[in-house]
């Protein structure tokens, strides 16, 4: 390959789902991440490249694609460490429709999000006392250990379940939907366990971890839906379900 | 433009978990056929039962146990991780599983020749 030094051959998916990668010489620069190199590319290369980023610290979750075959958060991942010989292929997220370039619609992710019941649901109003949830019971431990999700996709485009299945709720709305089955403070864990017992639901999971290899807030959805698997269990047998 | 993500070791475990199980379903109805032929009369039970002591017919079977064995302790490991409460560590538990399932095989295999 002829190519300076100092420069990073970069492949972008351009298109929609029947587009094709194209390719662009990039500066190297020093702590550079892939959302930097994308950002590059539309500024000084191809203005019309469509991506999608917010915080570029890790919080907001709409950055991720899939980065030398892998999904990741882009804002947070130095191209020193993903990069092969100077060489980064850039693609939008697995199991998402692509929109354009590596913009994917979003909105079966957040659906699903919904049709698991993801949702907090208070019994109390703003004249009654606010409920304490001491940190250190169980419930709240579980809480803990999946409440940091950013809503990235990342594990949802990990998960070969959610390729074979497509109406499988996947990874990261059933960690939601167990970190709200043990908030003692929700109303709608009964019609949530239901929603998560159905077809699409928990029992899907064949426990691969794929979501837990790749998830960058390092949370652990299998665990959680197994948590879901046992739940439903437990209601099952004793005909709560 | 598909990128399955399935370099990693419980991806494998789920694989070779398949494999085995479809594997084992393929058999179960040979062995019956086998033993059904006894009611042909001992000789025809026999004659299968000699065929069953060449050479290749025996590493099919060392092959036979070990699917056995994977399916049994990889199947324990899912039935542990679905009822138990968590437990961190399972590619070296599926890991675990697939190198005690070979063990087995070749101790079978050195007990039958
Ligand atoms: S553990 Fe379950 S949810 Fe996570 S990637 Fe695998 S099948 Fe999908
Ligand atoms: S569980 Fe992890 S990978 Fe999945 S959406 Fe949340 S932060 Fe992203
Ligand atoms: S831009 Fe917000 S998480 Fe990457």
């Amino acid at each position: 390959m002829n190519r300076a030094d100092d420069t990073l051959a970069v492949e972008i998916w351009k298109g929609g789902t029947d587009g094709r990668l194209a390719a662009f010489e990039v500066p190297l620069r020093a702590n550079q991440t892939v959302l930097d190199v994308v950002t590059w590319v539309q500024r000084h290369r191809d203005p019309a490249l469509a991506y999608r980023f917010a915080c570029r610290v890790g919080m907001c979750g709409s950055c991720a694609m899939t980065v030398n075959g892998k999904p990741r958060w882009t804002c947070r991942t130095h191209v020193a460490k993903v990069a092969v010989e100077r060489h980064l292929t850039i693609e939008p997220l697995r199991n998402l429709p692509v929109i354009k370039d590596l913009a994917c619609d979003m909105t079966v992710f957040f659906e699903k999000w919904q049709a698991a019941r993801g949702r907090f649901e208070g019994r109390t109003t703003r004249h009654d006392e606010v409920v304490q949830l001491a940190p250190d019971t169980p419930a709240r431990v579980a809480i803990d250990a999946g409440i940091e999700c950013i809503n990235c996709a990342v594990c949802y485009a990990a998960c070969d379940v959610v390729a074979w299945k497509p109406d499988y709720l996947g990874p990261a709305a059933l960690n939601r939907a167990w970190t709200l089955q043990n908030d003692t403070r929700d109303a709608g864990q009964e019609a949530r366990l239901a929603a998560v017992a159905g077809d699409a639901g928990c029992h899907n999971c064949h426990s691969l971890q794929g979501c837990v290899a790749h998830c960058p807030k390092a949370l652990n959805p299998t665990a959680a839906i197994a948590g879901l698997k046992r739940a439903v269990f437990r209601a099952a047998l004793s005909g709560d379900l | 433009m598909t990128h399955p993500h399935r370099n990693q070791p419980l991806w494998w475990a789920f694989a070779l978990h398949r494999v085995s199980g479809l594997g084992l379903a393929c058999f179960l109805p040979l062995h019956f056929l086998v033993l059904g032929s006894a009611l042909n009369g001992d000789a025809a039970l026999d004659g299968v039962l000699a065929w069953t002591e060449s050479g290749p017919v025996k590493l099919a079977e060392m092959g036979l146990v070990f699917l056995l064995a994977l399916h049994l302790l990889g199947g324990l490991r899912l039935l542990a991780l679905e009822f138990l409460p968590w437990r961190d560590g399972q590619a070296t538990l599926a890991a675990l599983a697939g190198s005690v399932s070979l063990v087995f095989a070749f101790i079978f295999m050195f007990n039958v020749i």
